[in-house]
């Protein structure tokens, strides 16, 4: 692919109560950011699945933004802290498996921060497009490689 | 032909050999086994070719019990083989299964493996640097070798498989079922794995000695401590992969005093048995702070091949990112 | 019941009374000087001197402190009384000429000036002690004390130096009839009296003229009583006993099924804006400050003045003070522009002075509010468009010596204009009340750009928090004014009540299933949930999930090691579905 022709799809998981809401209001706003995330709504960051983010990474995501409250404003308490808990080891798994643990990003984006959901879209688009494309099309296991060295 | 006894195949591909050991294993009950099917293709016991099964006529093996992975191109064409001449194909043991111990390989590629063994381990004497080649020429003759992929399959990645018996290897107990399910034609539904599906702690004699609520203040490998043979693992601060495997291995390594370390693969209900684990562990950390949570999961020695010990290449990521080759 | 003749008029009067007391029910004037009905009388002026004609004797005695006995007769204005009373009264006035209520009991007796020599025309004080046993007696600090014997008697400190004792509540100076007591704030200490919008006001008061309910509190940091232990004045003036200083402040637990936030909102800190001025500029007031001046029942009985006593001849009003400003806030109050135009109109109504209006726009949203903008403009408000840049007194011209001069754009002219007013009134905006942040933790409110609490939809949920039960009414969810607050008030109410009407609670849909027959009882989950909703059930070898407790987060699905259990509406199956779509365009 074309490096310069490289627009980073990006998947986020982003919490009802606030990073949602947040999403919402920068909609709401008219703000403009970049469009390459795609967003999946789930009640709390606690929900997000480890299995999700690697069946993202595996469709073709090239990263993957989880945000919800900020540490002591979860809707459900502490749904957040266990989300942060699972990206500190699921990014240090993912490293292992060859993924740059900047592809795998946890931010807190309040109800109001509309400004900041704006920022993080931008900036993480910004570095993904650094980074280049994931391309685990080798990892999709239709069949073997038969690579020759 | 219908009062002759089925025709059953064993075959091994990318596996150390205690699959065939578990058939061994079933001691007296084999010799039911053997009265009650006709054994026509073994290589690790018996003198058969592959040209016997070749002249086989399609469908004509009721059941194939086939162990090990798949990893090199040889192993794939026997798996076609066995898949066309049989009525039946069980992917036999964790190999088979999700890929095993072998398909811890998948951390890697073909030319990091060539290079560690052909070069770089020290008890290498290898001074023309020789790995092995598919085609090689000497003295006029064309010499072939199987193909060595970068990556380990399970076996239904190559071929259909129609059951799983999992496990490392599989309890005699699951065999013994499977068998007789298959001789009496007592079947479950195509795909199934023919063992229970809730995970070990169901059995586990150590579940009800777990706290009211289940939190990992440090993690410990299990030469580093005294390991209280009662009390639940993870209570004792000891990586358990038991909540996350599916149950009917007859709980061997835990009575033996070692945790669980995952060899029956999820359960039907989880797509990938090593995040699921790290979610379930990672949720019971007991830090809020992200210094703390960074200190526990850095005490964490490696832990892909710690969560993905026996499924790596049946989870959803299959293998480490392959760069592109030069 | 004691009989006695006052003037020659028959009084009964209660056994213990005093003279005064039956004389003031004959309708008898006696003057008094040193007397005060909740201190104890003392009979130091000797003022209220009368003849008495008692058992055969006829007595001059003093009718403050003298009982009255059964058939006494009392004259209060004979000839010896008045004769005695007037000596008194001169001799008062050489000691303390400038005591202005003695002065005017002198001119009611015809005393023009004193035979006496005046030792000192400035002096105030009449030694009639009523300071020395307030001190005493209510408040119960004893600080001051007569000093001195004859004509060097004084009122004073141990050896005239600042007391310890002293607690500073200024109730000398409130008992002092003849202002000889003056308190100044020496050392920029508080004094007791809690200071509230232009003026002092008292320990035991009503919180605000339109209370509700109309029923005064104490204020325990500023009264007496609960510094020294004395005074309760308050409960011995109360006919109806109704003052009780042993109440105690209670903690109440109640439960509720719903409950509705109406914390309100607080005004913006004009100091905030040193550019304004307000703070070191007598005659720049906020809103709320010019709400308690023009208040018919406020410190100038509704007299718009200045500092100096004067009425002022040009007001400035600025519009959007911490509103509409990206320094300080955002978004539009919505109500400073309305209450602008009425402190316009009232200062058009009470006072002559030119009346200027700062405003960006003029936002006159509601039912009339256009109307009443025009009214004003054919009353001849002067509206200035553009934003005031500064208030300052640094006068240019002799014009503006001593005056506010306002500096303002104003955008229809296009010229920069100085605009100079005797009075400054800051239109401040609304902001969330002090407790706002704890509210929002306690409840788990979430809190919109603004900082004012979010509700759960703006148009669908408008008074719905985003927790169930919990409603919002007024300013705490965003600027409004009194309509609006009333409005959303009652659909608050009706929202409660249709939840107690109903009888019961609709669950959250989206909650988390264990099924028993995946699950392996690991009990990874029970220890996850932060509503307790989870329990291990030992003897089925399972987890179950209470359906009532459980809000639908999903954590324990996501960590659900063996795939057990799932979350409703959120299902793996579906999470995985959606990814896939996404990578389908």
């Amino acid at each position: 692919m074309n490096q310069e022709h490289f627009e980073p799809r990006l998947i986020g998981f982003l919490c009802n109560w606030c990073s949602y809401t947040g999403a919402d209001l920068a909609g709401t706003a008219r703000m403009v950011y970049a469009p390459n995330i795609r967003i999946i709504r789930v009640m709390c960051t606690g929900r997000v699945d480890p299995q999700f983010v690697l069946k993202a990474f595996r469709e073709g995501a090239d990263g993957v933004l989880i945000s919800g409250c900020h540490p002591g404003d979860c809707h459900y308490q502490e749904g957040n802290y266990k989300a942060m808990r699972r990206h500190k080891l699921l990014s240090k798994v993912l490293e292992q498996f060859g993924i740059e643990k900047e592809r795998f990003r946890l931010e807190w984006v309040s109800a109001s921060e509309g400004t900041k959901f704006q920022q993080v879209c931008n900036e993480f688009t910004e570095q993904i497009r650094g980074l280049g494309p994931l391309n685990l099309n080798g990892n999709k296991g239709e069949h073997h490689e038969q690579r020759q060295a | 032909m219908s009062n002759a006894k089925p025709k059953v195949a064993f075959y091994w591909c990318a596996s150390c050999g205690g699959c065939e050991e578990s058939i061994v294993d079933l001691a007296e009950d084999i010799l039911k086994v053997v009265a009650a099917v006709d054994i026509v293709f073994w290589p690790v016991a018996l003198d058969f070719k592959k040209k016997d099964v070749e002249a086989m006529p399609d469908k004509s093996i009721a059941v194939s019990f086939i162990n090990g992975g798949i990893r090199m191109s040889e192993q794939e064409e026997m798996a076609h083989l066995l898949r066309r001449k049989s009525q039946i194909v069980v992917a036999h043991g964790a190999c088979a299964h999700l890929g095993g111990i072998p398909g811890l390989a998948n951390f890697w590629n073909k030319s990091t493996i060539f290079r560690t063994v052909y070069h770089t381990t020290a008890s290498t004497d290898n001074p023309n640097g020789t790995e092995p080649q598919p085609k090689t020429s000497l003295d006029g003759y064309e010499l072939t070798l199987p193909v060595f992929w970068d990556t380990v399959h399970p076996l239904d990645d190559i071929i259909d498989v129609d059951y799983y018996l999992p496990g490392c290897a599989p309890h005699r107990d699951l065999i013994i079922n499977a068998v007789t399910a298959i001789l009496e034609g007592k079947l479950p539904p195509k795909g199934s794995v023919l063992a229970p599906n809730k995970s070990c702690c169901d059995d586990c004699e150590r579940n009800d000695s777990k706290p009211d609520k289940l939190q990992i203040k440090e993690i410990k490998r299990p030469h580093e401590v005294l390991l209280d043979p009662k009390t639940c693992f993870l209570a004792q601060g000891v990586i358990c992969m038991g909540p996350a495997t599916r149950g009917g291995c007859g709980e061997r390594c835990i009575n033996g005093n070692m945790p669980c370390r995952g060899c029956m693969g999820p359960t039907d209900q989880v797509y990938d048995q090593g995040a699921k684990f790290l979610s379930a562990f990672a949720s019971i950390l007991d830090a809020n702070d992200e210094k703390d949570i960074e200190r526990l999961v850095d005490s964490i020695v490696d832990p892909a091949g710690t969560f993905y010990r026996f499924s790596l290449p049946s989870s959803i990521l299959k293998r480490k990112k392959l760069e592109a080759v030069k | 019941m004691v009989n006695l003749t006052i003037d020659g008029k028959q009084v009964e009067v209660d056994e213990g009374s005093t003279i005064l007391q039956a004389a003031k029910k004959a309708g008898a004037r006696v003057p008094t000087l040193c007397f005060h009905p909740v201190i104890e009388p003392y009979a130091a002026c000797r003022v209220c001197v009368v003849e008495v004609a008692f058992r055969g004797k006829n007595d001059l005695l003093t009718s403050c402190n003298t009982k009255a006995e059964e058939g006494m007769d009392v004259r209060t204005a004979s000839e010896r009384a008045l004769r005695a009373r007037r000596l008194n009264v001169e001799m008062l006035l050489a000691r303390a000429p400038a005591a202005e209520p003695l002065r005017e009991i002198a001119k009611e007796l015809g005393i023009e000036k004193t035979r006496f020599p005046v030792k000192d025309p400035d002096e105030k004080c009449i030694l009639c002690g009523l300071c020395v046993r307030a001190c005493e007696q209510i408040v119960g600090a004893c600080a001051i004390s007569f000093i001195e014997r004859g004509t060097d008697r004084h009122v004073s400190t141990p050896f005239g130096e600042e007391s310890e004792a002293c607690i500073g509540c200024t109730a000398c100076a409130h008992f002092c009839p003849t202002g000889a007591i003056t308190v100044e704030d020496k050392y920029g200490r508080k004094v007791i009296h809690d200071e509230m919008y232009l003026g002092p006001t008292t320990a035991i008061r009503v919180p605000t003229r339109q209370a509700v309910p109309m029923v005064p509190f104490i204020d325990k940091e500023a009264c007496i009583h609960f510094k020294t232990g004395e005074c309760k004045v308050c409960a011995k003036v109360c006919d109806r006993d109704a003052v009780n200083h042993e109440m105690e402040d209670t903690i109440q637990e109640i439960e509720a099924g719903s409950i509705i936030i109406a914390s309100g909102f607080k005004t913006f800190d004009a100091r905030r804006i040193p550019a304004y001025g307000y703070g070191r500029f007598p005659n720049i007031i906020t809103a709320m400050e010019f709400e308690r001046l023009v208040n018919a029942s406020g410190p100038t009985g509704g007299k718009v003045l200045l500092a100096n006593g004067e009425e002022p001849k040009a007001v400035g009003i600025i519009h959007c003070v911490g509103s509409r400003d990206e320094n300080y806030h955002a978004y539009c109050s919505r109500v400073c522009c309305m209450y602008s135009l009425k402190f316009a109109h009232l200062l058009g109504e009470k006072t002559k002075a030119t009346i200027y209006d700062f405003y960006i726009d003029m936002r006159c949203f509601g039912k009339g509010y256009e109307e009443f903008y025009h009214r004003l403009l054919k009353e001849g408000t002067k509206f200035v468009r553009g934003r005031v840049s500064e208030i300052t007194t640094l006068a240019l011209t002799e014009k503006e010596e001593g005056k506010l001069i306002i500096r303002v754009e104003d955008t229809l002219l296009g010229a920069v204009r100085r605009i100079a007013v005797d009075m400054a009134i800051l239109a401040v905006g609304m902001e969330p009340s002090i407790d706002h942040n704890r509210l929002a933790k306690t409840f788990n409110i979430s809190c919109s750009q603004d900082t004012f609490f979010l509700e759960r939809h703006p148009k669908l949920a408008p008074v719905s928090s985003f927790s169930d039960g919990i409603f919002l009414a007024g300013t705490c969810q965003g600027p409004k004014d009194i309509p609006d607050t009333v409005a959303q008030a009652g659909a608050a109410a009706a929202e409660a009540l249709a939840l107690a009407d109903l009888g019961k609670v609709e669950l959250e849909p989206i909650t988390a299933v264990i099924d028993d027959k995946l699950c392996s009882g690991c009990q990874i989950c029970v220890g996850l949930c932060p509503f307790t909703a989870i329990t291990y059930k030992k003897d089925e070898g399972h987890s179950e999930i209470n359906d009532a407790l459980c809000k639908g987060c999903g954590t324990c699905v996501a960590a659900c090691p063996s795939g057990a259990s799932y979350q409703k509406h959120f299902r793996d199956e579906q999470i995985f579905a959606e990814i896939e779509g996404i990578f389908l365009i």
